[in-house]
């Protein structure tokens, strides 16, 4: 007997497969319509974007602490260090050149050797230099690197063996130009990122990254010169520190509090508060140092820079991993942008992709989303799983 | 200086892309090819999932039990390349339902990991998908930052960047990708672009229709923040509730004024040094 379900009519009693209608035998809603979708409220009040699980949206940065972070502070000592070097030289004070040189051309080295262990197979680091990408500031930054590095370690080994005098200048004058973008790259690498913290931080890391580049590089000045060269190093260890301060205060004005969340708790508080203190600490001690004239207190003042500095760039590296890791911190300012270009009247509404969304002759109703509630709300549910070693923590010990 | 900047600002250093394998350099390239992934017939078997990992070798992601529903693979990385996502939901007037939907690489026409990959590695194919070619990558890691939806990882023990590949292999010899052959309830369904979009148009109007209103359309657009994405999906509930973020933006949208704040601060910084050594009394 034949039990096809093949007809001359077509296909009978298949299940629709693709066609199927889920859920469409009973009300899509059964609240009152109108009611679109809620974010959770927090036991405060305050309304809070739903998450899957409480896991981030994004991918952790795999970048190591020590060796990225590390690299931002000491390749802005040394392009920073050069700027010093070129004006030292040009203005008289071998003494300053010197050290400053041989900082720069220590500090670039380290950091290639940092950069080339960060790598996941350090042994192709040469496949960077297969392209060169605008796009990628990290393509950008190695070609920078490529041409500043040999400048910086010819300008060294010249002022130190003393052969070469001109050619050493000229060295000296090729890490001076590239110097600045050392400096600076760094900032549109960590802020060309979907982070939140960093990307948010756009318009003015640079300019903290700079002056955080000057501090320390004038810090290594105060350390390495002598008394009567140090003057250049002294105004600009208090420029350095008062850029890092606005800049650092500026940076973080007016972005989302929820993507200030990274900035301003857990290491990264700790970290970049410190760094103000002692960048205070270190602009007063070059002050006190120039008008005083002790040695003492310059060397203090110059590791009081250096120190600020770095804890500058740990503190901004640290911001960035917590929130890559807060769902809130990646969703949060896209539905505010969201309902922003919605005008405000459904603070849910999907209205970036509601062209695509409303149906050429469905019902004229606009598109409403049903609150479910969030997905961590059913009764006896666990809330977590015990099994996963996921990075969970919660600025602030907040529960979902 | 305004902070978030709004993704219709479209300042790229490279032209609007509406082909992307035209764009990297592909001359008379097959029809650009995606998923459509219509979540409302996803039964949450999981073939998908593995069919993937079968036909690409990907390593073991952790033999865990999450609690998470039935979700155990929890999130796309280097060693998940398909990652279908529960969510049990249930409102104050008592309505069940379970959300069912497995999550893959959006290979974006605007790809931010290719956009910041330094040695290339990352490229768009001629079928216009976004894949890593793994004898250059050199695990730099900064796709992983960039990628707006967590999809990229770097693997440990290889030490190289790893995702979707739309099976890239099988694409090449004509057939589909292992986890749209294996989906029992053509839940994930492949095939051009073109008439995904409007499969998907389609789909989405039945179910409206039919009183479904909370479906909607996600990466379909191509004028989002990435360009639209070769993977949609067709979602029940807001994308954050997947895990999935409601807005985003390639971050290359923003880079031209991020270069052009880094000269800026470059340009200060050399004028301040030079201030320092011209401001205070010659040195003898």
């Amino acid at each position: 007997m034949n039990i096809s379900p093949v007809t001359r009519q077509g296909l009978k009693d298949v299940r629709p497969g693709r066609e199927a209608l889920p859920g469409a035998k009973r009300p899509s809603r059964s609240r009152p319509p109108g009611q679109g979708r809620q974010p959770r409220a927090t036991p405060g009040g305050e309304l809070r974007p739903n998450s899957y699980y409480g896991l981030p949206v994004l991918n952790k940065p795999v970048w190591e602490p020590r060796e990225i972070a590390g690299y931002f502070f000491l390749g802005g000592l040394a392009g920073a260090s050069s700027l010093v070097a070129l004006g030292a030289e040009l203005t008289g004070r071998p003494q300053l050149a010197r050290g400053a040189k041989l900082g720069a051309a220590g500090a670039i080295s380290l950091s290639m050797v940092a950069l080339v262990k960060d790598l996941g197979r350090p042994a192709r680091f040469l496949n960077m230099m297969r392209v060169f990408k605008p796009t990628s500031p990290m393509s950008v930054g190695t070609w920078i690197v490529s041409a500043y590095a040999p400048a910086a370690l010819a300008a060294a080994a010249c002022d130190v063996t003393g052969r070469f005098p001109a050619a050493g200048r000229i060295a000296a004058g090729g890490a001076a130009l590239l110097g600045p973008g050392v400096a600076s790259y760094t900032a549109v690498l960590l802020s060309n990122t979907a982070v939140p913290a960093w990307h948010e931080a756009r318009a003015v890391m640079p300019f903290l990254f700079v002056s955080s580049a000057a501090s320390a590089a004038a810090g290594l000045g105060l350390i390495t010169a002598a008394g009567q060269e140090t003057g250049p190093v002294s105004r600009l260890a208090v420029a350095g520190a008062a850029g890092e301060l606005v800049a650092g205060e500026l940076m973080l004005r007016g972005m989302d509090p929820v993507v200030r969340r990274g900035y301003d708790h857990g290491r990264a508080r700790v970290l970049l508060t410190a760094s103000k203190a002692i960048a205070v600490a270190g602009a007063a001690g070059a002050v006190a140092g120039a008008v005083t004239g002790s040695r003492a207190i310059r060397v203090a003042a110059g590791v009081a820079l250096l120190a600020a500095s770095a804890c500058t760039r740990f503190g901004v590296f640290h911001a960035g991993i917590t929130s890559a890791d807060d769902p809130e911190a990646t969703v949060g300012p896209q539905r505010a942008r969201l309902a922003a270009r919605a005008g405000g009247s459904q603070p849910a509404a999907p209205a970036a992709h509601a062209p695509a969304r409303q149906p050429a002759s469905g019902p004229a109703s606009p598109l409403k989303s049903t609150s479910w509630g969030d997905s961590t709300s059913i009764p006896g549910h666990r809330q977590s799983g015990t099994s996963i070693p996921l990075s969970r923590k919660r600025d602030g010990g907040e529960s979902s | 200086m305004s902070q978030l900047s709004p993704a219709s600002e479209r300042e790229t250093l490279t032209v609007a892309v509406t082909d992307p394998a035209a764009a990297s350099g592909w001359l008379d390239h097959p029809p650009r090819m995606g998923f459509f992934t219509d979540t409302t017939i996803c039964i949450g078997c999981k073939s998908c999932e593995v069919a993937c990992k079968e036909w690409n070798a990907v390593p073991e992601d952790g033999l865990n039990l999450t609690g998470m529903s039935f979700d155990n693979s929890i999130s796309l990385g280097a060693d998940t390349w398909r990652h279908v996502a529960f969510i049990e939901r249930r409102d104050e007037a008592g309505d069940f339902r379970w959300l069912m939907s497995s999550d893959v690489c959006k290979h974006c026409t605007e790809a931010a990991c290719l956009d910041v990959c330094p040695t290339g590695s990352l490229m768009h194919t001629e079928f216009g998908t976004v894949v890593v070619q793994e004898d250059i990558c050199n695990g730099c890691g900064y796709c992983v930052s960039a990628c707006p939806f967590g999809v990229i990882g770097r693997r440990t023990d290889d030490g190289r960047a790893h995702k979707c590949t739309l099976c890239y292999d099988r694409l090449g010899d004509g057939l589909e990708p292992a986890c749209a052959k294996a989906c029992p309830t053509q839940s994930i369904q492949f095939g051009p672009l073109d008439e995904l979009r409007e499969r998907a148009d389609a789909r989405l109007a039945q179910l409206h229709e039919a009183g479904v209103d909370e479906a909607r359309l996600y990466g379909r657009d191509p004028g989002s923040g990435v360009g639209g994405t070769g993977a949609m999906f067709l979602l029940l509930d807001e994308p954050e509730v997947y895990g999935l973020p409601p807005d985003p933006v390639v971050t290359t949208r923003h880079l031209p004024a991020m270069w052009r704040a880094a000269a800026m601060a470059a340009a200060t910084l050399a004028a301040c040094v030079t201030a320092a050594f011209l401001g205070g009394r010659r040195h003898p």
